[in-house]
């Protein structure tokens, strides 16, 4: 076994920051491969790597509550979540990712918040308090990747500007809530309406920086899965997550799910500010993901649901396996919403495939666990390779589909192992 | 510049302000004018996003800031950040 290249994460920073980065490492030819990966690297893990300076900058940092993760950015905090949580289909609440576009994020004290909801398509306006959402609706509850738009946009090249996520900035939860859709069908829906509009208490530290609001067609804002979560895996939600209540949107990605959700608007004319309209936009037409219909611009139009994707966990690159044993190759897969049809995994370069053994069924917005093996029977350098494909029939790509904002990257992972 | 130093003294207030004021940026000409962007948010910001752009993708981001963020620097500045960050941050070593 490897177990000496499980080097704790504690102890490859101290020695990568000791030794000032990365070119000092480089210069000791000696150091395994495995030890001399920074934090972070997904290099690592069988992709292009993160920006030089987005690997000089990341530290293992727990904030309150949370485990240490891979700090980004301090303010707004961006952290993400470290691949040794992926061996498990639900992600922990402690090691969740932590996504934020503005500073100021207010503590919110349970029995303090209310939800108003209303707007111009709504026949009147209400407010909740979080016993009256608890009690006036049923519960619901989804498992359902909440996934980072830009998840893996370090991994782009060219590289484009942005917060330099690697493979972590997505997390798979059991949430669990009350219905949008009951809870708007209690404010009324007017004919004409077009989308629903969500804010949350966080703000921006100078006035002038537009609020973090997102808009979702009114079809997809009143789904029976589209949730105002109180709890992720049987617990509240942690602050870093939207404590006291956020909105889950199961096959959209995470930017349409507001945390410390505090207005719903119905309204019938497009949300027009600029986290909707210049903000998470594609170009338009590269996905063949679902169109956000009354946000189409000529040139572009908002990200969507998630791609087909997936993650391979059991193995490092670089890492020496025995000659004539197998090698186990286990991951997660996900996609927008249709679930799983199957993972295939290759050991050849992508010339042959053979399908995966999937896991339990978790529901078609979860992770699904796959496993395989690939037996080494000469040695030298092997490359390993997943491959998911989608019950929509979408398969994970070759080559890269650049874009400006470095949104779907779901190129498929080429981890090499050396057989010895 | 006293709201900045005040908002600034604020987010230190916390263990992870005490960590970011870990955070620093080279120094460099220019360098002075740069840590205006911390009225915002920390500094990692600039790390992060380095080595690839040149100065015109540095100064694209400076405008970004202020014309979409509402970031109070002046016009009269934008250069000399962006003259900075392309030399400390820029993909390629500008003299």
């Amino acid at each position: 076994m490897e177990k000496a290249r499980r080097i704790s994460n504690a102890s490859r920073r101290g020695f990568v920051t000791g030794l000032a980065g990365m070119g000092a490492l480089s210069a000791l030819g000696a150091v395994p491969r495995a030890l001399a990966a920074p934090v972070g690297s997904t290099a690592a893990l069988g992709f292009a790597e993160v920006p030089d300076g987005t690997l000089a900058e990341q530290i293992m940092y727990a904030l309150p509550g949370k485990v240490p993760l891979i700090k980004k950015t301090f303010r707004p905090p961006n952290f993400e979540t470290p691949i040794e949580y992926f061996r498990t289909p639900i992600t922990q609440n402690r090691a969740f990712f932590v996504r934020y576009h503005l500073a100021a994020i207010p503590e919110v004290k349970a029995e303090q918040w209310a939800l108003s909801v209303g707007g111009e398509s709504a026949e009147r306006e209400l407010k909740f308090t979080l016993g009256q959402l608890r009690k006036e609706f049923r519960a619901a509850q989804v498992t359902a990747v909440c996934q980072c738009s830009g998840n893996r946009r370090g991994l782009f090249e060219p590289h484009v500007p942005g917060v330099e996520w690697g493979v972590g900035a997505m997390g798979n939860a059991v949430w669990r809530g009350v219905r949008l859709k009951d809870v708007l069908a209690k404010a009324g829906i007017k004919a004409g309406a077009l989308e629903v509009v969500f804010d949350g208490a966080d703000r921006a530290p100078l006035e002038k920086t537009p609020d973090f609001v997102k808009s979702l067609p009114v079809e997809v804002a009143t789904g029976d899965d589209v949730l105002i979560a109180f709890e992720m895996n049987g617990q509240p939600l942690p602050h870093w997550n939207g404590f006291p209540a956020r909105l889950v949107v199961p096959g959209w990605t995470g930017t349409y799910w507001i945390k410390q959700l505090t207005s719903v608007r119905v309204v019938s004319k497009p949300e027009g500010n600029f986290w909707m309209k210049t903000a998470y936009r594609l170009p338009r037409g590269k996905f063949k993901t679902v169109s956000f219909k009354s946000q189409l611009a000529e040139a572009n139009e908002p990200i969507t649901t998630m791609v087909v994707n997936s993650l391979i966990t059991s193995l490092r690159s670089g890492q020496r396996v025995a000659r004539g044993k197998p090698i186990e190759v286990k991951g997660i897969a996900w996609d927008g919403g249709s679930g799983i049809d199957r993972v295939e995994i290759s050991r050849d370069f992508g010339k042959s495939w053979q399908v995966a053994r999937l896991g339990k069924d978790l529901g078609r917005y979860s992770f699904r666990e796959f496993a395989g093996s690939a037996a080494a029977h000469e040695g030298g350098a092997m490359v390993i390779m997943a491959r998911a494909t989608s019950l929509a029939g979408e398969t994970q790509v070759n080559e890269l589909i650049h874009n400006p904002a470095g949104y779907h990257h779901n190129v498929i992972q080429r981890l090499y192992v050396e057989v010895v | 510049m006293r709201m900045l130093f005040t908002l600034f003294a604020l987010a230190l207030a916390g263990s992870v302000g005490a960590q970011e004021a870990k955070v620093t940026l080279k120094d460099g000409p220019g360098k002075e004018k740069a840590m205006q962007c911390v009225a915002c948010h920390s500094l990692d910001y600039i790390g992060m996003n380095s080595r690839f752009m040149d100065k015109a993708g540095w100064t694209a981001s400076v405008n970004k800031m202020i014309n979409v963020f509402g970031a109070a620097i002046a016009k009269e500045d934008v250069d000399a950040i962006a003259t900075y960050l392309a030399q400390q941050y820029g993909r390629t070593p500008q003299k």
